[in-house]
């Protein structure tokens, strides 16, 4: 028997879900609190109570806390940002395309030495270590202890990254450590703003994992404590606290990955219907498809492990309205969580889809006779409208022209019709609504290997790649006997000669048995 | 001459990018450096080429290498400064003033970089029109104009000279194992120009034309206008496409991303298939299997709802596209001009046909 507590911590709810093997045994819906712990002991006491905890092997949570403190501006620390690679690169600091006024609260110091290295991992000049001492004592003496490195080329061979924060280490014990290697991949901005992101995020994530911790401490699970992250994987808590960005977007793929636990299906297009937007995202081998393209947060560009998702404004509050050319145009405006005074059904002056979806018959919500007046067929163009976007945009998120069955989850899933052009068929799985919760909870561990190879076969190219993988997953609390390959692409690098070949290797794991402490 | 305004060069980045017809690498790291260069006060002119003195000596600069190495090393205009110096200091003479090799895409932003590093004014011309994968696909190897010398920079004080090549080929070969040697990027100041050859056989005026197209589409999307209707009134261009994107596949060989790229009609073409062809940037297009539109005509697919440029290394599976041509500069047409960039230049046994004939101007 294999007990686990999935708890999602989102900015409205936290949900929590206890799993017995493949059955969901009890599952509740508390308000999130300002302190994030009294909620989480507020569920996971409900679990408790309600079933019991003894034989739960682990805790796993997923959180939205740290990208809102991005996206909000708040609870961010100033960060000393390390950059190897002068002469390369100098007149494009840290920060340099960061929006003005996040850069102002994160940006604490700016340092640039010399080193790097050119794409067949030469080095562009030797690290200056000198300069990184004199760097380190500048930001000790400013009270910097957020400190984020990046180094040209340093995912080919983080060594000057790691040469780096030892020094670092050296001069300010205790200093919270980012290396860009860790995160990002090949696009030196791209990758340093998500160490930058991170850095600034340190303080936060240390303590939101202590009151995680505390919260299980004060209901008596002795569990262990992982955290999910953006590839729907875990990490264990300690771990986690280093790397707040990789838990940005645990929200949505949790919830993905939930519906196909919840449906037995796992390769889909998954959507979620909330109130203002539907979130569209494919799921492969149960895990989400990564975004290969720069994502903006908080208004930064970032390139590293995200679920490529596709954002449109249909929602379960999204305005209807009908344009001079009688053409109906559904959102992106929407009600929001205002939905009970605003909407139609509720006595509010807006017409919304959720009063369409009431007219139509699809939806118990209310009060319908506030819409008896809308005519039929306007009603029937309305949700053709809304179908017409669900169409295009799931036809968007497919990767070739084959059917694909479509999972619908959120509280606007009454949108989805029962059956899209493309779509085999839609499913619609039970406690849809804790499917963040149950994602949490099937979560396995991961890990990734992601960079360029010389002088190697494709075949040994891709081996070498799934041996690195397999390493890191084990290092990040993986039992490697369990571990299986999800995903391996190699892209030819274009103007290089030589064969250079980049790879990118994925294996996943269920969570080693003995606890690590 | 006029001084450029940072709005213009925000402008010419967006301009660029769609002249680059699916290649040329993203102007956005040299935008930024742009950006940084004005807030330190740095200001830019554009001359017009009418103003250039028949012996005044023109610097022709372009970043060459490759893009993926580009993101990590990024571009500083440091470099492209000091190609265009060490030039100098090689042929023992000023420059009076700086133009690009190639307006589409990042190199089209690349003398700017140079000029506000050195106070040199931009001459408002280039040799391609556009972005081609080649060195010797310019207007000046059509004119037969001398192919070197060529100064090559890089940030740790690396700098070489091509002295002399009997060749453009030669000059393609020479400097690529250079650039490849230093990191696979390189800041390079190709052979000089005098005023004259400039005149003669620059495209001229494409700076302008590039900064014209990037606000017509910046204004159309302020506006919530249709962007693509923009480029086509701004460039005088033909729709041929509307559509999604059904496959992509991609190859590198001998340096480059070649590959095919198949849509499936939407809208007045439902039914309708159309096939791209590419070699870094794209280079024939197939309506259901007759072509359509051909090298040197410029390819241009853009996003059909916020019209920006997308390259043949981002076009994706389920994107939704419209295929644009727009007219390709008068010396390409010439059977010179079609040796060197022609259908059969890059490979396809076709004869050339503009879409644009028997299109009235």
């Amino acid at each position: 028997m294999r007990r686990r507590i999935g708890i999602d911590v989102g900015g409205t709810n936290t949900d929590a879900v206890l799993l017995q093997d493949d059955q969901v045994l009890h599952a509740i819906k508390t308000p999130t609190t300002a302190d994030v712990l009294t909620g989480v002991r507020l569920a996971l006491q409900d679990v408790a109570r309600t079933v019991g905890t003894q034989g739960v092997q682990a805790v796993m949570i997923g959180t939205t806390h740290f990208v809102n403190a991005v996206v909000q501006r708040r609870d961010l620390a100033p960060v000393g940002a390390l950059r190897i690679g002068l002469p390369a690169a100098k007149s494009l600091p840290p920060f340099c395309d960061w929006p003005e006024d996040l850069a102002a609260i994160v940006r604490g110091q700016v340092h640039m030495v010399e080193g790097g290295l050119d794409y067949d991992g030469r080095p562009i000049m030797p690290l200056d270590e000198g300069a990184v001492a004199a760097a380190a004592r500048s930001m000790k003496a400013a009270g910097i202890s957020c400190i984020a490195v990046s180094s040209i080329f340093s995912p080919l061979d983080p060594g000057m990254e790691d040469r780096a924060a030892e020094i670092l280490r050296q001069e300010i014990p205790g200093a919270a450590i980012t290396l860009s290697h860790d995160l990002g991949r090949i696009g030196l901005l791209e990758r340093e703003n998500v160490a930058l992101l991170n850095a600034c995020l340190a303080p936060l994530a240390r303590h939101t994992v202590q009151a995680f911790e505390e919260a299980l401490r004060q209901a008596g699970i002795a569990a262990s404590l992982f955290i999910t992250q953006n590839d729907g994987t875990v990490i264990r808590a300690e771990l986690a606290a280093r790397f707040p960005v990789l838990s940005f977007a645990s929200g949505p793929t949790n919830s993905m990955r939930g519906a196909a636990f919840l449906t037995g299906i796992k390769d889909a297009l998954v959507v979620d219907v909330g109130g203002t937007t539907s979130d569209i995202g494919a799921l492969k081998a149960g895990f989400p498809r990564e975004a290969n393209a720069v994502v903006r947060i908080g208004g930064v560009r970032t390139l590293f492990r995200m679920p490529d998702l596709l954002s449109i404004g249909l929602g379960g509050g999204s305005h209807v309205e009908t344009r001079q050319d009688g053409r109906i145009v559904i959102g992106p405006r929407s009600v929001g969580f205002r939905l009970p005074e605003l909407a139609r059904i509720f006595g509010g002056p807006q017409l919304t889809t959720s009063d369409i979806a009431v007219r139509g018959g699809l939806l118990s919500l209310g009060d319908p006779r506030r819409v008896s007046d809308l005519d039929q067929g306007f009603v029937k163009a309305a949700l053709a409208e809304a179908a017409r976007m669900l169409e295009e945009s799931v036809d968007r998120m497919k990767t070739d022209a084959a059917e694909v069955p479509l999972l619908a989850v959120g509280g606007g899933a009454f949108l989805v019709p029962d059956s899209l052009p493309g779509v085999s068929e839609v499913l619609r799985p039970a406690h849809a609504a804790v499917a963040n919760a149950v994602g949490a909870a099937i979560a396995q561990v991961s890990g990734e290997a992601d960079q360029v190879f010389q002088g190697l076969s494709r075949a040994e190219a891709m081996v070498e790649a799934e041996r690195i993988a397999r390493t890191r997953a084990v290092e990040a609390g993986a039992d490697g006997a369990t571990l299986s390959l999800v995903d391996i692409e190699d892209l030819p690098i274009a103007y290089l000669p030589g064969g250079a070949l980049r790879v990118r290797a994925r294996v996943v794991g269920e969570i080693a048995a003995q606890k690590v402490t | 001459m006029r001084e450029i305004t940072l709005d213009e060069i925000e402008a010419l980045a967006v301009g660029a990018w769609v002249l680059g017809t699916g290649g040329g690498g993203s102007p956005y790291l040299g935008l930024l450096n742009m950006r940084r260069l004005y807030a330190e006060g740095k200001r830019v002119q554009l001359m017009d080429p009418d103003e250039l003195a028949d012996d005044d000596m023109v610097a022709v600069v372009s970043n060459m290498g490759a893009p993926l190495v580009g993101q990590e090393r990024l571009v500083d205009s440091a470099n492209i400064g000091r190609a265009v110096t060490l030039m100098e200091e090689y042929l023992g003479y000023s420059f009076r003033a700086i133009m690009s090799v190639e307006i589409g895409g990042n190199n089209g932003v690349q003398p700017f970089l140079a000029a506000a590093e050195t106070g040199k004014p931009v001459v408002d011309a280039d040799a391609m029109g556009r972005a081609y994968p080649e060195a010797q696909m310019t207007s000046f190897a059509v004119g037969d104009l001398k192919p070197w010398p060529l100064s090559l920079v890089d940030p740790r004080g690396v700098e070489g000279i091509v002295a002399k090549v009997p060749s453009w080929k030669w000059m393609e070969r020479l400097s690529r194992k250079m650039c490849v040697e230093v990191g696979s990027i390189a800041a390079t100041c190709k052979a000089p120009r005098t005023g004259a050859e400039v005149k003669r056989w620059g495209i001229l005026r494409t700076t302008t034309q590039a900064i014209a197209l990037g606000q017509a589409i910046l204004l159309a999307q302020k506006e919530h206008r249709d962007p693509v209707q923009a480029i086509l009134d701004s460039e005088k261009g033909l729709l041929l496409f509307r559509g999604k994107v059904a496959d992509i596949a991609r190859r590198t060989t001998e340096g480059f991303l070649r590959g095919t790229a198949k849509l499936d009609g939407l809208d007045g073409w439902r039914g309708q298939g159309f096939e791209l062809a590419f070699q870094n940037e794209w280079a024939v297009g197939w309506l259901d299997g007759v072509p359509r539109v051909m090298t040197p005509d410029l390819i241009c697919v853009l996003d059909s709802v916020s019209g920006e440029a997308i390259g043949t290394e981002t076009l994706r599976y389920g994107q939704r596209v419209t295929v644009v041509a727009l007219p390709a500069p008068k010396v390409f047409l010439s059977p010179r001009g079609l040796d060197f960039v022609g259908p059969r230049a890059f490979g396809y046994d076709l004869d050339f046909r503009s879409v644009f004939d028997g299109v009235p101007t």
